[in-house]
């Protein structure tokens, strides 16, 4: 079975960069530019696995989480942060939010897919 | 998608960044600005930092780094952007796009930036250990510190391979682990090939350890949020497992009877035991996402013991924290949502629970924004997937784009102009058989003409942009203007979302840039003047930019002291540009800035230069198929006004005979067309004529003559009068055999296989497939005035 | 196009042979992108007398150079039965009109010989070598010399 991976970035070059990378390692890699858009495409995909960014308009990536966890109480799909940032503070505030993990930019492949390995079955 | 073809993403990303930044800048010059705009600024530097991080792009992500941390101390509140702060910022915004060019263009070399701006931007920054959200920027995957008495390792757990596991989905994660609990529990220990199988294949006896490896004890109680935040226990097991062999016993102890059993509320303890020779840190590392949501003691068995550590962080972890999230978290949540919902009955449709009363400072601005951070708030907005329309809707926000190679779309151009001509063929050949109107096939071919001409409309306008990205370059160069004038100077941009060609507005930002720079440079007055005629010090330039009938004009103007007509007359007398005492209006004295090497300023400005070469500007407006004129008011301040036409590739032209070939004058510059019975020409000197036309004498040439194809003809009955009009009045009436009708041609260029042709702009393709040049008018103007004595005002200003 | 002479050894290239004015001409067969019959052009303003005018070649602005004329071989009258060679110049599409094109030759190109210093001034200037095969002499025109050199720019 095709890993299904939601990506939601608003920066075109991440979500390239996410692409590539998680498609070069073989799964199914959805996108989506913000967390609205996350969340429409979180109902349609049904993905394994979600990375969100979280500095993003419309709907940030604690938004996003929280909606998510919200809409699918009974089914606490694995979401990762994306951030520059890795202070406690933040990754509290994530993870208040409900995300799984946390995965800090840059990142490379190995690490990418290293975060995911952990929260899901590859 | 390579490597380098990513990177251009990112650049190419980055100037969409970069027009959201300035805007955004902007828009934080105003007073009351929806505090949105702070986010949204502070998200476009965000964004360049964490791309050019992604390519290792140092010295971009060192000043974008030091930018965002001032930034979000705005964000936070903890700085008012008042217009000192406002001024770095702006400076800021220029030097990130000029670092993000050089990036670009490798010129960089890893310096980040001019000391005086990095320091006062450091200075906004403040101290780096007070930014709100400890912006404390590390590309490091783990941040778990190493254990203490334990060597540390870069290492993280995270790159290590994965041996295929059963396929439980991830929805099927707590149930697992749920389930394992129990079962597990019957089972007493088992190691985890397959998992949470219930197989108790190995006896219960401590693995060998590996020499060098340390046994470790790992206390592990998961809570109930650990579930919910999508963590799965089986998952850290088998990455434990990677690490080396792993012994898994779970404590049932606090298993409450089944009758009282929550599905939710885990009470399952585990016990592990993993023999490794990985660091401590590198175990740590595998609980690093459950750190805080599950009690955790990791023992290493061995005389080290007092390596222990206890990691049973309560969920409140770092509470201190929590309230500087206030200032982010806040605006998101809170207010403005009212506004958009109402502006927009489809927005109205998502209830929201959270709503707050429409923020009376931001009256829809940023609509997009704010219903979009409230609909966060709402359960029933969340769910639905029309609701994300609805907002969309509601917004100006950015349509979906897409990226094409221009080369295409000009293939497309092309393509569509062979079919508007195939098309006009066709009608020509189907006219000449004198078919019906009502036929069949003359209806077809009238609804294939329609959509020719609609394909071809459609397609123009994919090469159309707004000027905004030109306008937006505008602003910096009055900051720039401005202080090396000592000047103060607000410009403001009208209609920056008029859409023109592409290579329009590619091609006209070197002479836009000289009109504002003269704008700023000659045209505003230094502060202490405008002060003393009663004028506010800050001096105004207006940029805007209308579309008008067919044309889009862009106008310049200034409110400074206007156009000396006194200096302007005496240099061009000086200069021996006009002969002394000529008698010219108002008019025709401010156009005399154009003519070559003028200059209006005694002292050579080292900004603009001298004269700013505004002759140049004429010239390359020019080459645009567009006209330039300026306009003054004595104390009220200068307007250029430049004509173009809105694309490079069609034009409107009236079709002529000249001496047996077909010719395209274009529309615009003419003024009338007469026959010479009712024109009044008179002769003047030796072969010479003017036509009197509306009162002046305009010179008169035979365009055939003109452009070599035949001596002039001696009686002007059987021909026409064009009247042709160029800038600043100046007129010449040409003489053609024959007006075979007015129509859109579409523009081919002679330049690309042959050259230049004198009194030639460009070549169309006709109806017949036969070519027909389009004249110049400013040339063959230029002849004709040359050709009339006496008027040196008009010859020396072509 | 009728025959198809062959002369053998050394690398060999193709020409586009054609006639102009009673003699024999060629030019690299890799420069000739197709060839076509004689269409009127559109005339140019203050053009050379070597230069016919301008031929729409789908969608493209074509100058029509008279070789005749260009070569001091006096002006061609074309008529239908005239073609237009049409070849790329560095980037510029030029077509060339000549009197008929007779054939297409492989020949190695160590059988091009100078031009012989007999020949006049004009034809040397435009003609890079001669080959000859059985009674005929073909002068290889040198295609990059054929364009006005004076063209007007910008004015």
């Amino acid at each position: 079975m095709t890993l299904r991976v939601l990506a939601i970035d608003d920066s075109r070059t991440i979500r390239s960069l996410l692409d590539a990378a998680l498609s070069d390692a073989g799964f199914e890699v959805h996108l989506a530019e913000d967390g609205r858009q996350g969340l429409d495409r979180l109902a349609e995909t049904d993905p394994h696995v979600v990375i969100t960014d979280i500095n993003m308009p419309v709907l940030d990536g604690f938004g996003f989480i929280e909606a998510a966890r919200r809409d699918h109480p009974d089914r606490p799909v694995p979401i990762l942060v994306l951030t520059t940032e890795s202070s406690p503070a933040l990754k509290d505030r994530a993870r208040r939010a409900g995300a799984t993990g946390w995965i800090v930019k840059p990142f490379d492949e190995a690490r990418l897919i290293g975060a995911i390995e952990r929260v899901a079955v590859v | 998608m390579s490597g380098t073809d990513l990177r251009e993403v990112f650049f190419q990303e980055c100037e969409d960044l970069l027009e959201a930044l300035q805007d955004g800048l902007r828009q934080m010059d105003t007073p009351d600005h929806d505090p949105e705009t702070v986010h949204a600024v502070f998200r476009a530097v965000h964004s360049i930092k964490g791309g050019a991080g992604a390519f290792g792009l140092d010295a971009l992500v060192d000043f974008a780094h030091r930018f965002e941390t001032a930034m979000d101390r705005v964000r936070a509140g903890d700085l008012a952007a008042d217009p000192e702060v406002m001024h770095v910022f702006h400076r800021a915004g220029d030097h990130l796009a000029d670092l993000v060019v050089l990036t670009r263009t490798g010129k960089q070399a890893g310096r980040a930036g001019d000391a005086r701006l990095l320091a006062e931007i450091d200075a906004l920054a403040g101290p780096p250990e007070e930014s709100a959200e400890g912006l404390d920027f590390q590309p490091l995957a783990l941040d778990l510190g190493p254990l203490p008495g334990l060597p540390a390792s870069p290492e993280g757990a995270a790159d290590t391979g994965l041996d295929a596991g059963p396929d439980t989905g991830p929805d099927t994660g707590p149930d697992a682990g749920l389930d394992a609990g129990p079962r597990t529990a019957l089972g007493a220990a088992s190691p985890l090939p397959d998992s949470l199988t219930d197989t108790p294949a190995d006896p219960p006896t401590d693995p060998p350890a590996p020499p060098g490896a340390t046994r470790w004890r790992i206390a592990f109680a998961p809570t109930a949020a650990l579930y919910t935040a999508g963590n799965d226990p089986a998952l850290l097991f088998r990455a434990l497992e990677r690490l080396g062999p792993l012994r898994v016993e779970a404590d049932a102890t606090a298993l409450p009877p089944l009758a009282a059993l929550d599905p939710m509320a885990p009470c399952l303890h585990w016990r592990l035991e993993l023999t490794t020779d990985a660091p401590a840190d590198e175990i740590a590392a595998v609980f690093e996402f459950v750190e805080g949501l599950c009690g955790l003691e990791i023992t290493a068995d061995s005389a080290e013991t007092d390596a222990a550590t206890d990691m049973a962080a309560g969920p409140e972890h770092g509470p201190e924290h929590g309230p500087e999230h206030g200032p982010e978290h806040g605006p998101e949540h809170g207010g403005g949502e009212a506004a958009p919902a109402g502006a927009d009955p489809r927005g109205a449709l998502s209830p929201a629970p959270a709503t707050a009363p429409a923020d009376p400072a931001s009256p829809g601005n940023s609509p997009a924004n704010n219903t979009a951070h409230n609909t966060a708030g709402s359960e029933d907005a969340a769910r639905a997937p029309r609701s994300s329309a609805a907002a969309s809707d509601a917004a100006p926000a950015p349509q979906p784009t897409i990226r094409v190679n221009l080369d295409r779309v000009d293939r497309l151009i092309n393509l569509v102009g062979e079919l508007v001509i195939k098309e006009a063929m066709l009608s020509q050949s189907i006219a000449r058989l004198g078919l019906p109107p009502e036929s069949g096939m003359t209806t077809g071919l009238d609804g294939l003409k329609q959509l020719a001409g609609e394909i071809q409309e459609g397609v123009m306008a994919i090469r159309a942009q707004p000027v905004k990205s030109m306008f937006q370059r505008m602003f910096r160069i009055v900051r720039e203007a401005a202080e090396a004038t000592g000047k103060q100077v607000r410009l403001e941009v009208q209609g920056d979302q008029t859409e023109v060609d592409k290579t329009v507005i590619e091609r006209l930002v070197d002479p836009l840039t000289h009109m504002i720079r003269n704008a700023v440079d000659h045209g505003l007055e230094d502060p202490d003047t405008r002060l003393a005629a009663g004028k506010p010090a800050q001096g105004r330039v207006v940029l805007s930019a209308a579309h008008r009938s067919g044309r889009v004009m862009i106008e310049v103007s200034d409110d400074g002291a206007g156009v000396n007509r006194d200096k302007v007359r005496a240099l061009a007398e000086t200069r021996g540009l006009i002969p002394p005492g000529a008698d010219l209006s108002a008019s025709e004295i401010d156009n005399l800035l154009f003519l070559p090497g003028f200059s209006s300023k005694d002292t050579v400005s080292a900004l603009s230069g001298r004269g700013v070469g505004l002759d140049v500007v004429k010239s390359e407006i020019h080459a645009l198929g567009g006209r330039v004129t300026i306009a003054s008011t004595p104390g009220a301040g200068t307007t250029f006004s430049v004509s173009l036409p809105l694309t490079l590739a069609v034009l409107e032209g009236m079709v002529v005979e000249v001496a047996g070939q077909t010719m395209v004058i274009p529309i615009t510059a003419i003024q009338e067309t007469l026959q010479p019975g009712t024109a009044t020409v008179h002769p003047l000197g030796s072969g010479e004529r003017v036509l009197i036309s509306r009162g002046a004498p305009v010179p008169l040439i035979d365009l055939g003559a003109t452009l070599g194809y035949r001596a002039a003809p001696a009686a002007l009955d059987d021909h026409v009068l064009v009247v042709l009009q160029v800038d600043a009045g100046r007129r010449c009436a040409v003489v053609v055999d024959r007006i075979h009708d007015q129509r859109q041609v579409v523009i081919k260029s002679l330049e690309s296989n042959y050259g230049r042709v004198e009194g030639v702009a460009a070549a169309t393709i006709l109806g017949d497939g036969r070519i027909a040049l389009i004249i110049d008018p400013d040339e063959i103007v230029a002849r004709g005035g040359g050709r009339l004595p006496g008027d040196l005002s008009l010859a020396a200003m072509g | 196009m009728t025959e198809h002479s062959t002369v053998t050894g050394g690398r060999t290239g193709e020409l586009v042979a054609f006639r102009v004015a009673e003699q024999d001409f060629c030019i690299d067969i890799m420069s000739v992108r197709e060839i076509r019959g004689w269409t009127e052009t559109t005339v140019l303003p203050h053009a050379q007398d070597y230069v016919k005018g301008v031929i729409n070649l789908r969608g493209a602005v074509v100058p029509v150079i008279d070789l005749s004329a260009r070569l001091g071989l006096g002006r061609l009258e074309p008529g239908p039965r005239h073609v237009i060679i049409i070849t790329m110049i560095g980037q510029r599409l030029v077509g060339l009109l000549a009197d008929v094109v007779s054939d297409i030759l492989s020949v190695p190109e160590d059988t091009v010989q100078p031009v012989p210093d007999i020949a006049s001034e004009s034809a040397r200037a435009f003609v890079s070598g001669v080959i000859t095969t059985g009674e005929r002499m073909i002068r290889q025109i040198d295609l990059a010399r054929i364009l006005p050199e004076d063209r007007p720019e910008a004015a």
